[in-house]
Formats: C-alpha cells, structure tokens, sequence
C-alpha cells in the first residue's frame, strides 16, 4: 500500500494518538521428525493493524485485507474513545522517517529452498547414525519480514529484515525410560551462522544415549556454576522480565520494590539489554512505536539503574524512553519487551569457580525458563556433578529455580567468557516466540534450589 | 457454509486438479473481540480478525501445501504448493470422501453477539467484587468474545464446516506486602456466554484466603495434592505427549507397545473428548475432515488408544481418530483436544483431611521445561499451601516438587471426587502418595 494511502487514512480523526501497522512477510519450515520428512513449506502472510490512543484508553484493530484502512482506523479510534476515561500519558518522540532494508552476510531469502532442506538432512542423518539413538526431531525456519509503520505523528518507517532458528533434538530409549538432548540456535537471517555445526549436533546426540545411564540429583539447595547459554536464560528470567516497566508503571508496591539505586546483587554485577547492540536476533533500529533502539543497562555494580519501557510507560513514570514496545506479529499491539539481554563479563576464569566447589553441580544448555518476577525457574537440559573441584560425570536435566530477592545477591562470581545465545524465542502475554537473544559469562550461584530426586 | 466463499474454495480445488491427483483446501477464521483491563481499569477494547488458507496437494504420490491469509491469489497458492511437491515427503493416506459427523454443540449466537458494554460491565463486577474482599489486590483481567469458522474440502467429495463461538473470563491479581509477591486468578470459558462472575469471584477469593498467612516444609520426600490446576501445570504434558500417535511412531513414546497393560494406578482413567457440549475445543470434525469421536487413553490405568491424523496412522498402519489439528500454517498433526480426567471417589476436603504433613498444589511454575517426552516434570510452587493434621495451614514460598509420571501415577494416587474444566483439560484433584520437594533455606 502507498505512502500517502496509508498518510490520509491516518489524518483527521479525534484521537490523541493513532498509529497503522502493515506487515508481509516469507517464511521457510523444513522439519525432520525420525526418517520422515515431516513439514516442507514456504507460507505467506500479510495483515496489518490500527491502535489509537484516546484519553489514557486503546483500541486496537487487526485484520488481513489493508482495504478501506480509513474505517479501520475509525473503528480503532471509536474503540479507545469507547473506553478511555483518564488522561493520555504518552512520552514525546521525534517523529522518524526511514526506510531500511536489512541483509544479512548469507542472507535465508536469498538460499534456495534446496539448499535449506540438505542441511536439515545432513544434520538429522548425523543424529539417526548415532548409535541407540532412537530417532530426531530438526526444525529450520526462516522468515523474511517486511513492516511499514506510520504514526499520526508523522512518522513513516519502513523496516525489512530476516530473522532464522534451528532446533536439533535426539531421542534415546531405554524400555520405558526416554531421554533427549538438544541444540537451539539462530540468527539474525544470517544462514551462515546455522551451517557447519555437524560437530555439536554429532555431541548433541551422543548425549541422549548417555543420559539414560545418569543419575538424577538430589533435590534441595546445591552451589552451581552456569555455562554461559543458561546463565542467559537466567539473566533474561531472574531480571529481564521484572526490568519490563509494564509490570510496575501502575503497581505503586513494584515501584517501591524496583526503585532506582536499589541493591541486587555484588559490585560484580552489570545487566544490559539493548537492541542497539547490532546483529544479534534481537536487534533493530526502530521499535514499534517507531522509537529509536538503545541500549540500556538495567543492573550497574549491583544496583538497579534503569528498565524498558514503551512510551506509555516512560510517561507514566518519568523516565526515559528506551525502545522496548514489540509486538510479535500484526495481530498484536506492542507491549514492553526484552531484545538482546547479558550479564556483562566479569574476571573470574571457569577452572577458578569450579576449582572452588567441593561438591556441586554444573548446568548447561536450557529446556527454558519462566517467572512471576519474584520467583523464577530455569532449566538446564545438561547437569554435572562437580566434586573436589572438577566436573565429574553426567547428571539427569535439572529445573533451577530463584527468587529475586536472594538469588541474584547469591552470584558469587562471574567469569571472563560472555557468550550470546541465539536459540528459542520469549513468550509474554501470548505473545510468542518474539526473536530475543540473551547471553552471559560463566556464573556461579550459592544455595541454588533444585528440584531433582 | 457461504456461498462465495464455497465457490471460491471449490475454484482453488478445480485448479489444483488439473496440477494435482488429490486437493484439500482449508481455510479457517476468527474474529473475536476482548476487552481488557489493566491495575483495575478498562484499558483497552480490540477488534481481531484473521484468516488462514491451506492447501494441501498429492502430486505423483508426493505431498505438496502452501498457506495464505487471504484467498485473492488462489494462482500463487496452486504454484506454490506444486512447487514445495517436489520436495514433499510420500503422502501415504486417502483424503477422506463424505462422512458422517456427529452432532456437536458448539455455537450460541449469544456467545457471539454479546453486548461490550456489558463485557465491561462483568470485567468490572469481577474486579469490584474481588477488591471487596482485598482492597489492596491489583487486578489485570480480560473478557472476550468471538466466533471462528472451519470449512475443510477435497477432491474426494470430504466436505465439512462449523462455526463454534467462544466467551471467555479471566482474572490475575497481584498482592504485593513488604517483597512479597501473591498471584491469585482463575478463568473461564465456553460457547456460551457467561453472565455470572460468582464462581470466578469464589475461587479467586479462597486462594487469597489460604495464602492470607506462610508455612514452611523442610526437603523431603512427601504426600502432594494435585488440584485440577495443579494437575494440569505439571501432569498433563507428559501424558499428552505419550498418547500422541507420532511420538508413538517415532518410537519415544514410553507407553509405546504397552496397550492393554496395567501402566497407571486403577484409579486413574482418562479420555480425550473432542465432543463436549458447548466447550471451546470440542469439534464436529477435525481441521482435516474426520469426524470426532471420544478416544479413551486410560481405562482403569490400563492403557487403551492413541490419538492419530491421517499421514500419522497411515504410516503407523492404524486409522485416524479425527485428530488432526494445524497450528498456524502447519500441516495438521495428532492433538488432544479435551482431555477428561474419570472422576474418583475421595472428596477434597477427605485428601486434605488423610494427610499428617504434605503439599497442595495449585500451580506449578516450569514444571513443564524438562524431559516432559520420558514423563518427568519439575517446578516451583507459585501457589500451594502446606497441609499440617489434616489442615492447610498457609502457603508455601520458594519450593520445587519433581517427578515422573510413571511413577507418580501408577503408585496408590486418590483421585478427587469433584472435577472442573481448567482450559480445555476437565479434571478432579490427585493425590500423590510420595514425591520429592526441595526447599530453599
């Protein structure tokens, strides 16, 4: 649709705000499930959305077709009218325009759908020829996406990107005992970054079979180290979520609890997330409410100094706007979200933490993570006893969890090592998998709970 | 089914057959419409309406599918699908031709048509009501209403449509005291509308009401109570996953070969029932035309069905049980769509009462983000209470409860004697005799 359709379907409606969202994208799926070709497909989409803003109240519209856009965004207009009673509080930003079309190095758009399909074939044949391994799941998707945003501020953005995700999983079976393993990593739609990774899928294999003869642990409170993959995880559970300002802007106790200047954690301690950070799956230039990324450190020497916020919430609390307001698709309205989260690296050196521990257990890879900000889990899909310093054998997957009050002040030290996850996606209020990246160094944690044996 | 959009359908099948030995179109569409308050205000009022085509060829013996959202370019979408065929995997099952489907309720034009204004209103009684009890609770809660349409045909003459409506209610409050952090709500949903926040009011305000003080558990081993949200947070994955006929045929399931055997405790009995009356999930017939039917699992605790789609039971030699579901722009693939938990003996309050010392739990945070495929599950009690002498005495804060199901199942388990629907899962408590739980300090 034209510039100035979309320009004039946005003028003269009696609203403080209105904002049109029209999408299209190209996605690629190739999935392996066993010997079988499972899904083969290269769907496409289009639809948009209209959200105005009326006396502190939103309407929101989402549809396919972008015809008669004028009435669709009366009807969002007439919506927040419908329910706004208060006042608009809505942080001012320069009005942005824009157009950029995003590529990467080895761009998915530009591979050949054959090609994509061999390498899920080589790495499911890799995990098929392992021995006792019962059978595979890979999973290669792409999606090549283009978003048009204007604002009836002014603004005209248009946005074109890739964005790629590869999961590997193994199965073994032992009479009724399952076990599996898996690999998840993705990119900025750079292919590059998923091909020639035969050698970690070889070992993520290995590691199904091996995990029927592991012990579990015991439940109860153990000393952990953290590879840097789940202490991304963590970081992105533990702090992350609790960071996103729409959980506080109207909570007066949250405000309380999460006040600038409050300690968390040791002088050690620094949290960052930014979508300005450039090439990692949760980076871009313009959010969408058409704010400019940052970068924003959430955790400084272990104390809180900043959150993500949209502009609503930048408002409401007086703070400055960061760039966090995603949706994950057109059928949804932007909310506060995370986009490229880390611990930044700290000294300590691998060797050094575990050389430390007499009995303890070290956890790596994820299963995922959730929290209900005080409490969190996260789940480590590979655990290690460590004894007299080293780490011993291999353990059954564990779920950690914390609370953010204790867990956080229990990292004892943070390694030199920090690594970026690119694998998975978020999920916040139904709105999943948004592309996020998290990572960290190696970390350690006191008195971790675990729920095991 | 309308007529424009019949012949519309029925132009995409003519074209695909003249490129294809077999064709099923699918289109399916929602529009609904929910109202949603925020910190105890209306904040905002949405409109959604989506659409999504598929079409699924059999060309020389090979599968071939494509997806849109609209069905304007009904050429592209028969290009596409040719194109992907030469890449599909062998189809190895027959599109269905006409069949008989069973009467199931599942559209009420009330649903459907409900005034917002009076969503508003209920979204605020249910607020008000439950602020009376607890002033200082911060409630987000949402009311939503809507219809989606399902019309599946093929080249064999299958042809299928319904229009189920949908209404739904659900509350989360927040108590926040000192750094203590409370998550109380429910929800509730039908095709019928719902006019009476009285249950969702009730249920919300006895969870306050047992978390209104705390009580600590030491690590242990120990008897856990399982209510119908606790079953569903932590039990039914594992067991979705193991009756699912594709994790069968891949050879992971671990109830794979075990059908006829005595797996699970004789309490336990378990169907899924995508026939219900009146519940969002129930279906005359699935996304690919088979008619639904009840499927029962467990039977007794003794394993006795799977559920299968076509190219599932084709390739495992067995017949599809009307449960082929498409998730977004996926081919359809085996899903539950009711799970019913078989009602036990033992009431509530007689498990509570039974036990010395043990857990109750509501929800189990996490618990799924493990090794669901071997039965294992593993969380942290966001909400559950401490029963001390036969009385839960106050909620329990930073703990974890593990397991497996085939051995938390098959030991001496209650099972409750009062059942509820918890989204699309209707089930009564469980007791487990012995599990493991961890607690912090």
């Amino acid at each position: 649709m034209q510039r100035d359709l979309i320009e004039s379907a946005l003028k003269g409606h009696e609203a403080d705000y209105v904002e049109v969202r029209l999408e299209e994208s190209r996605s690629t799926s190739v999935r392996y499930r066993g010997k079988e070709l499972e899904e083969i497909s290269q769907p496409v989409s289009s639809g948009g959305n209209v959200r105005a803003l009326v006396r502190g109240g939103w309407g929101f519209v989402s549809f396919n077709e972008p015809g008669h856009l004028r009435e669709k965004v009366g009807l969002a207009v007439a919506h927040a009218r419908h329910v706004g009673r208060g006042a608009t509080s809505f942080a001012a930003t320069e009005p942005a325009v824009d157009v950029l079309n995003e590529t990467a190095a080895k761009d998915c758009s530009a591979i050949a759908l054959a090609e994509k399909k061999r390498l899920a074939e080589e790495y499911n044949e890799i995990v098929l020829s392992t021995p006792r391994v019962e059978t595979s799941v890979v999973a290669y998707r792409d999606r090549r996406r283009r978003v048009v945003f204007a604002s009836s501020e002014g603004s005209y953005i248009e946005q074109s990107n890739s964005d790629l995700a590869l999961r590997v999983a193994a199965m073994a079976r032992d009479g009724g005992d399952v076990q599996q393993s898996g690999l998840s990593t993705g990119s900025r739609g750079d292919f590059g970054q998923v091909e020639g990774l035969h050698q970690q899928v070889r070992e993520t294999a290995l590691r199904a079979v091996e995990l029927l003869s592991a012990p579990r642990v015991s439940s109860g409170e153990h000393w952990v180290v953290l590879d840097p993959i789940l202490a991304g995880v963590f970081v992105h559970e533990a702090f992350g979520h609790l960071s996103e300002a729409d959980f506080t802007y109207e909570n007066e106790r949250m405000r309380q609890i999460m006040v600038v200047g409050r300690r968390f954690g040791g002088d050690h301690l620094n949290i960052v997330d930014g979508a300005a950070v450039p090439g990692l799956r949760g980076s871009y230039r313009y959010d969408d409410e058409g704010v400019p990324a940052a970068r924003t450190y959430l955790v400084k020497e272990g104390v809180l100094v900043g959150r993500l916020h949209s502009r609503e919430t930048a408002a409401k609390m007086a703070e400055p706007v960061t760039g966090n307001a995603r949706a994950v698709d057109y059928h949804h309205p932007p909310i506060v979200r995370m986009t490229n989260t880390f611990i930044e690296a700290g000294q300590a050196s691998f060797d050094g933490m575990v050389g430390e521990i007499k009995e303890g257990v070290y956890v790596k890879n994820w299963y995922g993570g959730t929290t209900s900000m005080e409490m969190f889990t996260f789940s480590a899909a590979e655990a290690y006893a460590i004894r007299n310093g080293r780490v011993a054998e291999l353990l059954r997957p564990v779920v950690l969890s914390g609370n953010i009050f204790t867990t956080l002040e229990n990292v004892d030290a943070i390694g030199d090592d920090l690594q970026m996850n690119q694998g998975g996606g978020c999920g916040k209020s139904g709105q999943a998998p948004l592309p996020v990246s998290n990572g960290s160094p190696h970390i350690r944690i006191r008195r971790c709970l675990i729920g095991g044996a | 089914m309308s007529d424009p959009l019949k012949s519309r359908i029925e132009q995409v099948l003519l074209m695909a057959g003249k490129r294809a030995q077999e064709a099923e179109v699918f289109v399916g569409s929602v529009d609904d419409t929910p109202v949603v308050f925020e910190a105890n205000r209306l904040k905002q009022l949405q409109t959604n309406r989506g659409m999504l085509v598929a079409l699924r060829i059999v060309r020389d013996g090979k599968l071939g599918f494509a997806t849109a959202t609209s069905l304007d370019d009904i050429g592209s979408l028969v290009d596409r699908a040719v194109d992907i065929s030469h890449f599909g995997a062998p189809a190895r099952f027959e599109l269905p031709s006409g069949q008989e489907y069973p009467r199931v309720s599942v559209y009420d034009r009330e649903a459907e048509t409900f005034d917002v204004d009076a969503m508003v209103e209920l979204g605020q009684s249910l607020i008000a009501r439950v602020r009376e009890h607890t002033p200082d609770l911060l409630c987000d809660a949402s009311v939503g209403r809507g219809a989606a349409l399902v019309h599946v045909m093929n080249s064999r003459g299958g042809e299928a449509s319904f229009t189920r409506s949908y209404f739904g209610l659900a509350l989360e409050g927040t108590l926040i005291r000192g750094t203590d952090i409370l998550f109380v709500g429910d929800s509730e949903s039908s095709c019928h509308p719902i006019r009476d926040v009285d249950w969702l009011v009730k249920s919300t305000v006895n969870q306050l009401e047992l978390s209104r003080r705390q009580a600590a558990l030491t690590t242990g081993h120990m008897p856990v109570i399982f209510t119908p949200h606790g079953v569903v947070s932590a039990l039914i994955a594992p067991l979705a996953a193991a009756f699912n006929g594709r994790v069968v045929l891949q050879g992971v399931s671990p109830l794979m070969n075990r059908t006829g055997e005595q797996v699970f405790s004789p309490e336990l009995s378990l169907r899924d029932d995508a026939t219900v009356a009146y519940r969002p999930r129930s279906r005359p017939c699935d996304d690919e035309g088979m008619p639904s039917r009840v499927i029962p699992l467990v039977e007794h605790g003794v394993v006795s069905g799977f559920i299968y789609d076509l190219q599932t039971a084709a390739l495992a030699g067995t017949r599809s049980t009307g449960s082929g579901d498409r998730a977004g722009a996926s081919l359809p693939s085996p899903s539950v769509s009711n799970l019913v938990v078989q009602t036990g003996k033992t009431g509530f309050e007689d498990m509570v009462r039974g036990l010395d010392e043990g857990l109750v739990v509501e929800q189990l945070m996490g618990a799924t983000q493990t090794n669901v495929l071997g039965g294992d599950f593993s969380g942290n009690v966001l909400l559950g209470y401490k029963v001390e002498k036969g009385e839960m005495v106050g909620r329990v804060k930073d703990t974890v409860v593990s397991g497996n199901v085939y051995q938390a199942l098959s030991a001496a388990i209650a099972v409750g004697r009062e059942a509820r629907w918890v989204g699309a899962v209707h089930t009564p408590a469980i007791l487990c005799p012995d599990l493991a739980v961890g607690v912090k300090g």
